[in-house]
């Protein structure tokens, strides 16, 4: 029995840990997801999703740790002093533990910037930035040579993700709503190792192994569906301990293979896009339709209204 | 004790001694939301705190694309 003080008490396992054990407790929990789901071998060359927030600094660390060979890759998403104060997180943090940060920045690389493409779109701003960085992390593994992407998804962003899903019967997106995405012709193998953690357990990981990380919200994200669908799942978590992770996982073994797992099954068949070579249902993907519909639009400014854009 | 809140930043001047569960609930914030942070430590929801304290109630909720 541990005699050090509690600092992180875990309800859904009815328990408090000290710094060591609850440290240990992360890291048993991500290695158990990783073996459970064949998500990465030793050996492999691993390219982690770097925000500079919480979850993809723990994740980095956590693999680190576990022995793994993980390099990082950040985009820099120009959503004005965020963008730049997450940038100095994820370098700090690879500098000082001498590891690899891959940087790329969509505004010096491809001409504009997250609130740039919301105005073009005339879409919310979360929708060009998550293509935005798929596609970019995608191409990045490709052609860095790297056998897999890890993004830090938590189990709050899988359970949040479920619940939309789940209100809307989105068939498609709850049939690819796996830990493991195999490597497909043009696709990386995309892993998510922290399914099993809580949200709130990845910031204390953080605290714990002392990882500065930008604890402020994206300015943009603030007040969307996902964040409320958190703060739903949340009131329930406080009165039934446990509630998320039962969601979740009992999703992953009762429902998702009902579900088509990917675009193939759905029937549409992938081309190459004539512009960049990569997968897409149209003769030019998304990323270089945004692209082309951003070139020469001037930059646009947090908190600027949209309007439509032709 | 001087509590420090995120999201907007912002500093509030409680009145000790006080557990850090009645604190959260006290400020209406769910316990399953936040870190509290006594000094450079993280504290559980028993936790005392004496009006010499300065804590942060820390968020963790965050809403990156997915």
């Amino acid at each position: 029995m541990c005699k050090q003080p509690s600092v992180m008490d875990v309800r859904r396992h009815n328990a408090g840990f000290c710094a060591e054990h609850f440290l240990k407790l992360c890291r048993d929990q991500v290695a158990k997801a990783i073996d459970e789901h064949h998500m990465i071998e030793h050996g492999e060359r691993v390219l982690v999703a770097v925000s500079g927030g919480k979850d993809s600094l723990a994740l980095w660390d956590v693999l680190i740790e576990l022995g793994y060979d993980v390099e990082g890759f950040y985009i820099g998403l120009g959503i004005g002093e965020y963008s730049d104060e997450s940038g100095r997180y994820a370098q700090a943090f690879a500098d000082e533990r001498g590891l690899t940060l891959h940087v790329a920045d969509l505004r010096a690389d491809h001409g504009f910037d997250v609130p740039t493409a919301a105005h073009v779109t005339n879409r919310v701003p979360c929708s060009a930035c998550g293509m935005s960085k798929r596609h970019l992390f995608d191409a990045a593994a490709l052609d860095g040579g790297y056998d897999v992407v890890a993004t830090g998804h938590n189990l709050d962003d899988e359970a949040a993700v479920l619940f939309g899903n789940v209100l809307r019967w989105n068939a498609d997106y709850l049939g690819r709503q796996r830990p493991v995405l195999d490597a497909r012709p043009g696709f990386p193998r995309k892993v998510k190792p922290l399914i099993r953690l809580y949200e709130r357990e990845t910031a204390a990981y953080c605290v714990l192994r002392g990882i500065e990380y930008i604890v402020e919200e994206c300015p943009v994200a603030a007040g969307n569906k996902h964040i409320g669908y958190k703060e739903a799942l949340n009131a329930i978590e406080v009165q039934s301990p446990g509630t998320k992770h039962d969601f979740y996982f009992g999703f992953l073994r009762n429902g998702v293979d009902r579900f088509p797992s990917d675009l193939e099954e759905s029937g549409d068949e992938l081309l190459r896009c004539v512009r960049c070579g990569a997968p897409t249902t149209a003769e030019v993907c998304a990323f270089c339709r945004l692209t082309e519909r951003a070139h020469g639009v001037a930059p646009v400014q947090l908190g600027q209204k949209r309007k439509a854009h032709r | 004790m001087r509590v420090l809140l995120r999201n907007p930043k912002r500093e509030l001047e409680i009145a000790g001694p006080v557990s850090v569960g009645v604190l959260l609930r006290r400020l209406d914030i769910n316990r399953e939301s936040v870190l509290v942070i006594k000094g450079d430590t993280l504290v559980t929801s028993d936790a005392l705190l004496d009006d010499s304290d300065t804590v942060e109630i820390r968020p963790v909720i965050s809403g990156g694309c997915v």
